[in-house]
């Protein structure tokens, strides 16, 4: 009996991992289809051809620019505000702390469509006010990077406040009774210390900036995004462009996730073998 | 706060303070104001901003009642203003969503947790987290290939000889969206529940094992209770992110599967009224509060549960 439901679990794994996988596969399969509509069936021949048309697609390729000014702007910002709240959180206490900290992550589940939209109407009704056409005020995409930095940010504060729970205050002590100014404690001491938790906040921000459809959506202006391009040629009739796009990005998320495994696999090697000789070492002793 | 002052001097607590009040004010604060503001205002041509017509009114949220259609529910027809219609259907299979994933991911967490050879564990995690990195058009997009008529799906259906005619998958109502919000969002509710039971002591399921607890109380009374924090985030990360997608009900929605952020995109984007815009915008803000907090005092969790 037992047995039967350990085999039942492993089917229902491999059955989910093909419900997640198969969709991927079958849209790079459609890239490479000579077919005008994406599809894998009928299959007409394979062709490179979608891969050229979409070098030649000047918009997508303008999409693609402004995708990744945004995600990189609005990693740059999370970042540094999101470090700023982690830090601010983990100095205070008692009421205002349990209030703060709600309200940022709140923002985390507010509808992607409720930051579009009232980001777009404060930024667009304050140039109205002042009377100004600078840029900021305008629709565009930097409204965009905004209105994405609102919610990101709590997900930079996150992780950056978790790796500060193992962060030994007694450091920033120990330099500030040697004479370290503020600046240098900051510099030399907090921030080394948060560095991986930063760098993987900025990861996440950076794909989570690429994700994003609904703030972008209402606060764009004219511009496009990959995301926003996309679907609008979803809509407006598809070309296996798209496709072809997808199977790149499938490419480079597959190369990454190669990479990282080999190395996760080399370093639990590395810690097998580490243990192992201190096994070794410990019965010699004996 | 003299903590912050004493450790990094005033300068830089100054400057930390600023960043954090300029992203809660200026982000998230007073844009809400100003959406919430908005939304009694008329839609007036410019000229007539700020003139004797500008005044507050709750006409736009009267709006969602406006334009009755014939529905039915359980054989008995009645009539309904179609944006309640829209806006009761989202919850409604936003919730459906939620229910369907958790039966889904339930399992394979617990296998993940569990029952999985732990060497293996990190390579099964990379392989469900390949889909979740390549962006959510794209995957709204390969359902789309997928559920169309003279699609993969229908051919390999006919191949095997489980149906004679192909379906129009995507001319049935939700399923199309459903499916695609399942397939989206799935992983959301996955790993809290992964988390929550890995937490799980080995050591108790196999008491109970040995008291002679058949498996579904092992899961009714052990499991599930312990893993109810991850549930709960789950299901409100599900629900959430189900009733405020925009993309997946656009592409993969018939015309008969209206979703409300659709009605709010229509209304802002394409008949350019942003007031009534802001009216809806606000009610669905309203609406995710009230599940959220709904989900909190049903499950005892608190948000910081939740929001992981």
């Amino acid at each position: 009996m037992h047995k039967t439901r350990q085999t039942l679990a492993h089917v229902y794994m491999v059955l989910f991992l093909i419900f997640m996988l198969a969709p991927l596969i079958v849209m790079s399969g459609a890239a490479f289809n000579d077919s005008k509509l994406p599809s894998i069936v009928p299959w007409r021949g394979w062709t490179t051809m979608w891969f050229s048309e979409m070098i030649a697609d000047e918009r997508m390729m303008w999409a693609f620019a402004n995708t990744l000014w945004v995600a990189v702007a609005v990693a740059l910002i999370s970042v540094v505000i999101g470090t700023a709240s982690a830090i601010v959180i983990n100095s205070i206490a008692g009421r205002a702390r349990t209030v703060l900290y709600g309200l940022m992550i709140s923002t985390i589940l507010i509808p992607g469509v409720v930051i579009g939209i009232s980001t777009m109407i404060l930024w667009t009704k304050m140039g109205n006010a002042v009377g100004t056409e600078f840029f900021l005020f305008n629709p565009g995409l930097h409204l965009s990077v905004l209105g994405q930095v609102s919610y990101i940010a709590a997900m930079v504060m996150l992780l950056v406040l978790a790796r500060l729970q193992s962060f030994d205050a007694g450091l920033e002590e120990a330099a500030l009774d040697l004479g370290a100014s503020h600046a240098q404690v900051m510099r030399r001491i907090l921030l080394p210390h948060l560095y991986p938790a930063i760098g993987a906040g900025a990861a996440v921000a950076f794909f989570q900036s690429i994700e994003n459809f609904n703030v972008t959506q209402f606060t764009r202006g004219g511009a496009d995004t990959l995301t926003v391009y996309v679907f609008s040629k979803v809509r407006a009739g598809i070309t296996p462009t798209i496709n072809a796009l997808a199977f790149l990005l499938i490419c480079v998320t597959l190369v990454l996730a190669v990479i990282y495994e080999i190395n996760r696999r080399r370093r639990a090697r590395i810690e097998a073998a580490r243990e192992a000789e201190a096994r070794r070492a410990e019965e010699a002793m004996l | 706060m003299q903590e912050l002052l004493r450790r990094y001097g005033s300068g830089l607590t100054l400057i930390m303070c600023l960043l954090v009040a300029f992203w809660l004010l200026m982000l998230v604060i007073v844009p809400n104001i100003t959406l919430f503001e908005q939304s009694f205002r008329p839609y007036l041509p410019v000229s007539e901003i700020g003139g004797p017509r500008d005044v507050y009114s709750a006409n736009n949220y009267l709006k969602v009642f406006e334009g009755q259609v014939t529905s039915s529910l359980f054989g008995i027809e009645f009539e309904i203003p179609v944006r309640v219609r829209t806006f009761l259907l989202t919850i409604w299979y936003s919730m459906v969503v939620a229910v369907l994933c958790l039966m889904l991911a339930y399992p394979l967490a617990y296998y993940m947790a569990k029952i999985v050879n732990p060497k293996s564990l990190p390579t099964l995690i990379l392989l469900l987290f390949i889909p979740l990195w390549v962006s959510e058009v794209l995957r709204a997009f390969a359902w789309w290939i997928i559920l169309a008529f003279k699609g993969p799906l229908n051919a390999l259906l006919l191949a095997v000889g489980l149906i004679e005619d192909p379906i129009r998958w995507t001319n049935m109502g939700f399923t199309g969206v459903v499916i695609g919000l399942i397939y989206t969002y799935v992983l959301f509710m996955l790993f809290p529940i992964y988390n929550a039971i890995q937490s799980l002591d080995t050591n108790q399921i196999e008491a109970a094992e040995d008291l002679g607890a058949p498996w579904w109380k092992i899961h009714w009374r052990i499991v599930i209770p312990h893993a109810k924090p991850g549930i709960a985030s789950g299901c409100v990360m599900v629900f959430m992110l189900s009733a405020g997608s925009l993309l997946v009900p656009s592409i993969l929605g018939s015309t008969t599967s209206q979703w409300f952020t659709q009605t709010i995109n229509e209304t802002f984007n394409d008949a350019l009224d942003w007031n009534t815009a802001s009216a809806y915008a606000f009610l669905l803000l309203i609406l995710c509060t009230l599940f959220v907090s709904v989900a909190m005092w049903l499950f005892r969790v608190k948000l910081s549960d939740i929001a992981k």
